[in-house]
């Protein structure tokens, strides 16, 4: 399996989660409510395993233990988000008043 | 990975609320987005491959700017100050362009098509447009200021902006009765970052487009201003403005960034005493690193300014400490890393740092950046600028900052403004020249400053040359144009 190029564009298949790859330094699948997600929206969309319904929150950024991938939320959804079967954490940011 | 997914989400987020507000033109988010397509239909038909924006600030640059996005072409605001022959030269480097402007050039350019600015506020269109995804695609070709030379043209690429914005700005983290005023001109980055940083936050924003103190302070109570951004001579006249005991009437405004230039820590500490329940915040940055990589905030200005402490005190000097996501490091001039409070050129580093022009790239395979400043970093991570690292006076093989000259004689009360410069010398190679601005009804005194400067630096910095004169010369975004001062004194 190849990396994701920082840019992709990934969609869910169970629910309307859509995200975005910022960086990808390792192998892996993405995958949301326990199903892969794909660079192209699905046309029927199956059922979110009922363990892995969290949600992706707009405007989140999520990362694995590693840090070796950073995913963006650009839409909603209900599936619970992971890579290479490992649940991906929301990334804790520092507030920053703002410079612009 | 590209920029218009910001307005996307925010469109999306928020549809209903307001974007972008000058004078009498509005958006909303989706409005704007709507517009930002239509636009980027014009521009892909257009067959150019550029799309320039002439003019001043109005809501035609977040268009015209995600438009391009959209149309996957880079973005090149132009400074409408420059004369028809200066904007030919830049023209003839974007060719062939499709120029957004209210004015028609007296030249002619291959290929080159205009865009009527009002068309492009008028224009709406409903029908999807699928965001390109490329991230290495370049988004926005800032012209360099050139105040040492000829304009480079810098390249930002979606990837650039994209990072800084996801890593320094919370999504939709503005609140509804947010408004943020903006005054600087579209074609310095300070204004890209705006634009960009106001939309993921969901952040109206209010454009000035012709900055003055008076309308500046007016549009902020008219329109509830929140926030706002400024460069240091614009900062200086606002509080110039404002009757220290009456106070700045200003109830709605809650933070103030500034950046762009050197701050003078006088005008800091006026503005502090003016704007008691202000959270102050200094950000520096460079074009070549999409905007701010470094934060002086609210609560470092407030200890500094109420601190004994001399190690604390001065760092309204300072322009704080780098971005989560930037690395910082003062190099020596065999590139040796320095340790903390020793001078050298700041480099830097981050998924936010292009260091790339079209004609070079000048960040290493190791992705550090030179910045080309002089500073040094203290024990406690603040970084402390002083000058460029081309403006260095080389005096008898001892190397003089002017900022630390300039900093010892803007404390002088007869002082409002100074510029350092190396004046060539026989004797020395260079020696020291100050321009200095007398504050108003002060006859200026060459000897006292001199004694000033002695008493406080060592004799070698003290200027062998000095000149008064009415004014500096500076761009209108407030970069001292050091080169002009030094020419005055050969």
């Amino acid at each position: 399996m190849s990396q994701y190029r920082p840019g992709t564009r990934l969609y869910s298949a169970v629910c309307a989660a859509e995200v975005m790859v910022i960086k990808c330094a390792a192998e892996g699948e993405v995958a949301c409510g326990g199903h892969p997600m794909s660079t192209a929206p699905a046309a029927d969309k199956s059922e979110p395993d009922a363990a892995l319904a969290e949600g992706v929150l707009m405007g989140k950024r999520y990362t694995d233990e590693a840090d070796s991938l950073e995913l963006l939320c650009v839409k909603p959804g209900q599936g619970s988000l992971s890579f290479a079967g490992e649940a991906l954490k929301e990334k804790a940011t520092k507030k920053l008043p703002s410079s612009d | 990975m590209n920029i218009a997914t910001l307005l996307q989400m925010a469109a999306e987020a928020c549809p209903e609320r307001g974007a972008f507000k000058c004078a009498d033109d509005e958006f909303t988010f989706g409005e704007l987005l709507h517009a930002a397509t239509s636009a980027a239909m014009r521009f892909r038909s257009s067959q150019c491959q550029y799309v320039a924006y002439l003019g001043e600030a109005s809501p035609a640059v977040p268009i015209a700017l995600f438009g391009a996005a959209l149309a996957e072409m880079p973005f090149v605001p132009l400074n409408y100050r420059l004369s028809d022959g200066e904007l030919e030269s830049l023209v003839s480097r974007i060719s062939p362009a499709l120029v957004v402007t209210d004015r028609r050039l007296g030249f002619q350019a291959d290929g080159l098509v205009y865009a009527d600015i009002k068309e492009l506020l008028a224009a709406d269109t409903e029908d999807p447009f699928e965001v390109p995804l490329d991230p290495d695609a370049v988004a926005v070709q800032l012209f360099t200021s050139g105040t040492t030379g000829a304009p480079k043209a810098a390249l930002l690429r979606h990837s650039h902006l994209f990072s800084y914005i996801i890593s320094s700005v919370e999504f939709m983290s503005a609140g509804e009765d947010e408004a943020q005023l903006t005054s600087v001109p579209p074609y310095h980055i300070a204004g890209i970052s705006a634009i960009l940083s106001s939309v993921y936050a969901g952040r109206r924003v209010v454009q000035l487009p012709n900055f003055d103190a008076r309308t500046w302070l007016r549009l902020v109570s008219d329109e509830a201003i929140t926030s706002a951004f400024v460069v240091p001579t614009m900062l200086a006249r606002i509080v110039s403005e404002i009757d220290v005991d009456a106070g700045a009437n200003c109830p709605t405004l809650q933070a103030i960034a500034y950046g762009g230039g050197k701050m003078p820590v006088p005008v800091i500490e006026r503005a502090l005493e003016v704007f008691p329940n202000v959270a102050f915040t200094n950000a520096y940055g460079l074009t070549e690193t999409s905007s701010t990589v470094c934060l002086l905030g609210p609560e470092d200005h407030r200890q500094a300014w109420t601190s004994d402490d001399p190690q604390v005190r001065r760092r309204l000097g300072s322009v704080g400490r780098p971005l989560p996501s930037i690395e910082i490091e003062i190099r020596d001039e065999t590139g040796r890393s320095l340790g903390p409070n020793a001078s050298g050129e700041v480099y830097v580093r981050g998924p936010q740092v292009s260091g790339e022009y079209r004609e070079k790239r000048v960040v290493g395979d190791d992705g550090w950046f030179a910045t080309r400043d002089a500073g040094m970093v203290d024990e406690d991570g603040y970084v402390y600028l002083s000058g460029r690292a081309d403006d260095v006076i080389v005096r008898g093989g001892e190397n003089v900052s002017p900022g630390e000259v300039e900093d010892v004689l803007l404390e002088h009360p007869s002082v409002a403004d100074v510029a350092i410069v190396g004046v060539p010398s026989k004797e020395w190679g260079e020696a020291i020249g100050a321009a200095i601005v007398l504050a108003d009804g002060v006859a200026g005194d060459e000897e006292a400053l001199r004694a000033h400067v002695k008493a406080r630096l060592r004799s070698s910095k003290v200027p062998e040359y000095i000149r008064f004169v009415r004014e500096l010369p500076y761009t209108e975004t407030g970069k001292l144009l050091r080169r002009l001062v030094k020419a005055d004194f050969q």
